[in-house]
């Protein structure tokens, strides 16, 4: 038996002021980062993410699946097809009216407009494609569309993020709303800003997507992480992309 | 499964097993990343380890602050302090969402484990805080 001589207490300070990064103090993951590594991200011969966005571009202008097209087939060239298009994703796809992020939104044109199989979550060839893509937005402000169809999904995304989980108990928000700036053991908690992905880690040796990050930092809390292409996933990009509103694109980011 | 224990005011006062608490055991318990993972928000007088977290209080000195059911009842569940808190339950399986399959059902230590906790963070005394161990 459990005794609840603490009840008194407890709800008398159940409600407290949701804390939010004010805009002033919103800071990008590299700048969480040593001198070192965040030189390596600025120059572009050093950045390793670059070999990926050099890979994106010939699978760009590659033909594949069984109508024999490639992506510049449809869109041309992509410096001005896809410029500012990952700063606004997720979307609403608009034969489904659910929203897709950048990854799906390439798998769906693998599948209709190809007809080529889908690419694999993380495999090199999506993760090439989805960062030459993203490379399109570098320095343009991240701009979530204006479409209050994404709203629920926005709002079940800033759910997640406030909800506790794993066997640790940690919601996203006590670590990068409350917490960010301080340090996990070795590591600088940063504010879990989107702008960068897909990133080129160290630390793996090779390029991620935002999922796999998340599914780290689930991972990290001892929890079930969501799987790849997942709803709920996508509504956690959607809340985090509408976080970091105005912020600029950095695709490829580096990290430690 | 977490066995049954007394909360009393902001104590558990009687211990979770019969066999006292083992301090040098608690020691490498607090210290060990993948175990007890307090040095990950903690700091405290571990002077041989590198990069201790600072998202929590140090640990100096808490065997005069706390006595041991205070001590108790912070690991087994401190949201029963501070229901903000981000110090996670340590002896507590229910409750929890999500919680990956390898961890489910399981608590963070065993009984045996926070007694031996509780034995070495008494001994942590102002008077150590100071410099001898630090
Ligand atoms: C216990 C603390 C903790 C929790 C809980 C946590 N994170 Fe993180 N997160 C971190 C740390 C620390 C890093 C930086 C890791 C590194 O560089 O090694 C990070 C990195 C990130 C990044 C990458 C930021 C960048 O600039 O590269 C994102 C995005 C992110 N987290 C989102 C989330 C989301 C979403 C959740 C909840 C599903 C979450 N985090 C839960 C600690 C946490
Ligand atoms: C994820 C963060 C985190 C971890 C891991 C953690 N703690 Fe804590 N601990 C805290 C915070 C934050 C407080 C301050 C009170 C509060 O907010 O609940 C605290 C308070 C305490 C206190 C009371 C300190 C005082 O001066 O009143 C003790 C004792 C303590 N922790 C011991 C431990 C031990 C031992 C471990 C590991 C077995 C541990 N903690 C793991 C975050 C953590």
């Amino acid at each position: 038996m459990i005794r609840t001589a603490l009840i008194a207490f407890t709800t008398t300070v159940a409600v407290t002021a949701i804390a939010q990064i004010a805009p002033g103090e919103r800071r990008s993951g590299a700048e969480f980062m040593s001198p070192s590594t965040q030189a390596m991200q600025k120059d572009d011969t050093s950045n390793p993410g670059m070999l990926a966005a050099l890979e994106g571009e010939t699978l760009w202008n590659a033909p594949a699946g069984n109508e024999g097209k490639s992506c510049a087939s449809c869109h041309g060239p992509a410096d001005k097809s896809m410029k500012g298009v990952a700063a606004r994703y997720p979307a609403i796809h608009q034969s489904t009216s659910m929203p897709v992020d950048l990854q799906g939104r390439i798998n769906l044109c693998r599948s209709d407009n190809q007809k080529a199989s889908p690419l694999r979550f993380e495999s090199r060839e999506l993760l090439a494609l989805t960062t030459y893509v993203a490379l399109q937005s570098r320095g343009m402000p991240v701009s979530p569309p204006d479409d209050a169809r994404l709203d629920p999904f926005r709002n079940q995304g800033e759910t997640l993020w406030r909800q506790r989980f794993g066997q640790l108990n940690f919601s996203c928000a006590q670590c990068h709303d409350d917490n960010w700036g301080k340090r996990l053991g070795s590591a600088p908690i940063p504010q879990a800003h989107p702008n960068g992905y897909p990133i080129y880690r160290l630390e793996w040796q090779g390029m991620g997507s935002l999922q796999r990050r998340l599914r780290n930092c689930m991972a990290g809390v001892r929890a079930e992480p969501f799987g790849f292409g997942s709803d709920e996933f996508i509504a956690l990009e959607l809340y985090l992309m509408s976080r970091a509103a105005g912020m600029p694109m950095e695709t490829p980011g580096v990290r430690p | 499964m977490a066995q049954e224990f007394i909360v009393d005011g902001d104590r558990i006062s009687a211990p979770l097993t019969s066999q006292p608490g083992d301090a040098v055991r608690g020691r490498a318990i607090v210290v060990d990343r993948q175990k007890g993972l307090c040095l990950l928000c903690h700091t405290g007088p571990f002077a041989e380890q590198k990069f201790q977290g600072n998202l929590a209080p140090d640990l100096s000195g808490v065997g005069s602050r706390l006595d041991s059911g205070q001590l108790r009842l912070r690991l087994v569940d401190s949201l029963k302090i501070n229901p903000q808190s981000i110090m996670p339950s340590y002896y507590r399986a229910d409750g929890l969402h999500r919680v990956g399959t390898n961890w489910r059902g399981k608590t963070i230590l065993s009984a045996q484990d926070i007694e031996d906790v509780i034995a070495m963070l008494a001994s942590l005394s102002e008077a150590d805080a100071g410099g001898v161990q630090k």
